[in-house]
């Protein structure tokens, strides 16, 4: 045979098997997604049906009605859920964001004692299971008083985020060469004009990336705030979807459109800010 | 007017100073040239007097102001980087006018001023785009450009061209010393090239391990080098060294060579005396390719290991008194490898140097 037909059939093998492999991966990955939108716009009947259906059959918004509907019908307080979730995650987001440039820039540009030494004393931090820590912080809150408020839930997630923010922060700072900082200070900028003209436009990139993993982290965080949070008022979305479950019996059908209403809004600030995700993504794995 | 003066400045980092009280007097209107190796404290000098470091003892002062705790936003200098230093997220107007735009002035004063600075260094076509879409040499532009548009005092340049290939670089060189004839400010250059020292400077600073080692005008340096470090840091091929010793009246070196003691040295050694006889390529030249000296030594007879022809000259790598050494051939015709030539010395243009001090004995 023609060595280059040869060559050629051999590479369009290659594509092929390539995309079949894509395919599955993206399926494992894809599939429950895909099911918890499904199940949320079908019957329990369907949900629970042994085997299951798989092609989509009678869909209704019926799920969603009885959630947003009164208590006897099987409602939740969404919005209020979803108030508590906000106010916690984007607070908590834009205080670590904070730390985390002032944190990151110092470790980028100014040498102290004892530097690497705190840096990798952070990074440590991350290297604590944060279910381990749910008792001691349930003591410390329930003596504090902070239990079942945003302000508990906020500073929890400050101190969860802050190292990664940091950590993060600091690699796209160091990418700013020192130089630009001192140009414009020759330009006639003060130190923190010049931070804020030209340093920070410059790793904003680093930044946004860092305020989106910060974001999701306390958006989608359970295992603590199912600790620190008691009433409506302070529950978060993810602690919410329990009030589906009730002593004999679980409200599949209504946990789906929650859990779905809880994606939506991660989902749109990731597209949103997707080209920033990425460069902070592939940035993660070069950075030394 | 803007003369800089420093007196006595030091650098210290913790324990280790690196720059040891420094002295220089630059007068307004005057392109000084900082020359040295890496690590001989020019850039730091530099950044000193531009304020991005604190000076750790004596004073600088710009235009009779006393600057040494004034940050650099106040001392009215510009400098470019060695990488430019452009600011990536602002296109080439916004880059120009930033100072002006921080200093708060109206944008029509703001527009004419970089329409002016863009037009001296023929940047108009480039004001939109952002620097990541500018080659070397337009960045290079940008950069002065930034720099002059604020009409500084003193203008500080931080090895602007050694991003550059050869041929920007020579060209770069003669837009930067047009530049200075068009704005006449005081000008400050730090660079490691000697080429960029000769040609630009009106004085050139030659510093090494944080101490001025010499400074004068590009002839002066070149012509009377104060010491060994000097005579082989400026001039291309450096200044060939060979050590020997004063006995009877002669320079004695390896090998039984000798050379007369040169006419303007002669009342300056005496019998035993260490040396370092020291002689720049042009002023050891074959018979019949030479110029006219004034003071020729008697014939040498060398072979030569390798030539390199230059087109205008052939530079050739002989061996004297168990050294290799260079000469020049002047109007040159083809050399043969091992070719023996027959060459003088020029004895008037001859240095000699204290084998200890390794300073210049006149």
């Amino acid at each position: 045979m023609d060595i280059n037909h040869q060559h050629r059939l051999k590479t369009r093998i290659g594509a092929g098997l390539r995309h079949i492999t894509l395919f599955i991966a993206m399926s494992i990955i894809c599939i429950p997604g895909l099911w918890i939108v499904l199940n949320s716009f079908r019957p329990t009947v369907d949900i629970m049906a042994k085997p299951p259906v798989w092609v989509p059959r009678g869909l209704n918004l019926d799920n969603y009605r009885a959630m947003f509907g009164g208590a006897g019908e099987g409602g939740v307080p969404v919005v209020q859920y979803f108030t508590n979730s906000l106010i916690i995650s984007v607070t908590s987001t834009v205080i670590a964001i904070l730390i985390g440039m002032a944190g990151g820039y110092a470790f980028a540009r100014y040498r102290f004692r004892g530097k690497s030494a705190i840096f990798i004393g952070l990074l440590l931090t991350r290297a604590v299971p944060g279910v381990a820590l749910s008792l001691p912080l349930f003591i410390v809150m329930a003596k504090t008083g902070l239990i079942d408020t945003h302000v508990g839930l906020i500073m929890v997630y400050v101190a969860m985020n802050v190292p990664f923010t940091i950590w993060l922060i600091d690699g796209f700072f160091r990418q700013v060469p020192p130089d630009l900082a001192e140009a414009a200070e020759i330009d006639g900028c003060t130190r923190w004009q010049a931070f804020w003209k030209v340093e920070f436009p410059v790793a904003k990139s680093g930044v946004a990336s860092a305020g989106i993993f910060a974001f999701l982290t306390s958006w989608n965080e359970y295992a603590l705030a199912s600790q620190l949070t008691r009433s409506t008022f302070s529950k978060t979305m993810p602690v919410g979807l329990r009030d589906f479950t009730s002593e004999f019996t679980i409200n599949w059908g209504g946990m789906c459109a929650l859990a779905v209403l809880m994606i939506i809004p991660a989902l749109i600030l990731t597209f949103l800010v997707q080209k920033h995700l990425i460069a902070g993504l592939t940035f993660g794995g070069v950075k030394g | 007017m803007a003369q800089v003066l420093l007196e006595n400045v030091t650098k210290n980092y913790g324990k280790l100073e690196v720059v040891h009280g420094i002295n220089l007097d630059i007068a307004h209107n005057e392109f000084v040239v900082l020359v040295g190796p890496s690590g001989c404290g020019k850039s730091t000098t530099l950044r000193m007097i531009a304020g991005l470091e604190d000076i750790s003892a004596g004073d600088i002062s710009i235009g009779g102001q006393i600057v040494n705790d004034m940050p650099p936003r106040d001392r009215n200098i510009s400098m470019v980087f060695q990488n430019y230093a452009l600011y990536p997220h602002m296109t080439v107007r916004e880059n120009l006018g930033f100072s002006l735009q921080i200093a708060g002035k109206p944008p029509a004063d703001i527009s004419r001023a970089v329409n002016e600075a863009a037009g001296i260094l023929s940047l108009n076509d480039y004001l939109d785009r952002k620097p990541s879409e500018l080659s070397g040499g337009q960045r290079q532009r940008v950069a002065m450009g930034r720099a002059i548009v604020r009409h500084p005092d003193v203008f500080l340049f931080d090895e602007p061209l050694s991003n550059l290939d050869a041929k920007l670089r020579a060209q770069m060189r003669v837009e930067i010393k047009k530049l200075h004839q068009k704005i006449q400010t005081t000008i400050i250059y730090v660079t490691h090239d000697q080429v960029e020292a000769m040609t630009l400077a009106d004085r050139i600073v030659i510093m090494r391990d944080g101490n001025v080692e010499q400074q004068g005008t590009p002839n002066e340096v070149f012509e009377r080098p104060v010491n060994t470090f000097v005579a082989t840091f400026i001039g291309s091929p450096p200044m060939n060294l060979l050590p020997g010793r004063v006995t009877g009246g002669v320079l004695v070196f390896a090998q039984g060579f000798t050379v007369p003691v040169p006419q303007s040295f002669i009342d300056l050694v005496s019998e035993g005396q260490e040396i370092i006889f020291g002689f720049r390529a042009d002023n050891m030249m074959p018979e019949e390719h030479a110029l006219n000296m004034d003071e020729a030594s008697p014939a040498i007879e060398m072979a030569v290991i390798v030539s390199e022809p230059l087109g205008t000259e052939t530079l050739l790598y002989t061996d004297l008194a168990g050294q290799e050494v260079q000469a020049k051939m002047l109007k040159p015709r083809p050399v043969a490898d091992g070719e023996v030539l027959t060459f003088h010395l020029d004895l008037a243009q001859c240095h000699l140097f204290d084998a200890k001090t390794q300073n210049t004995l006149r």
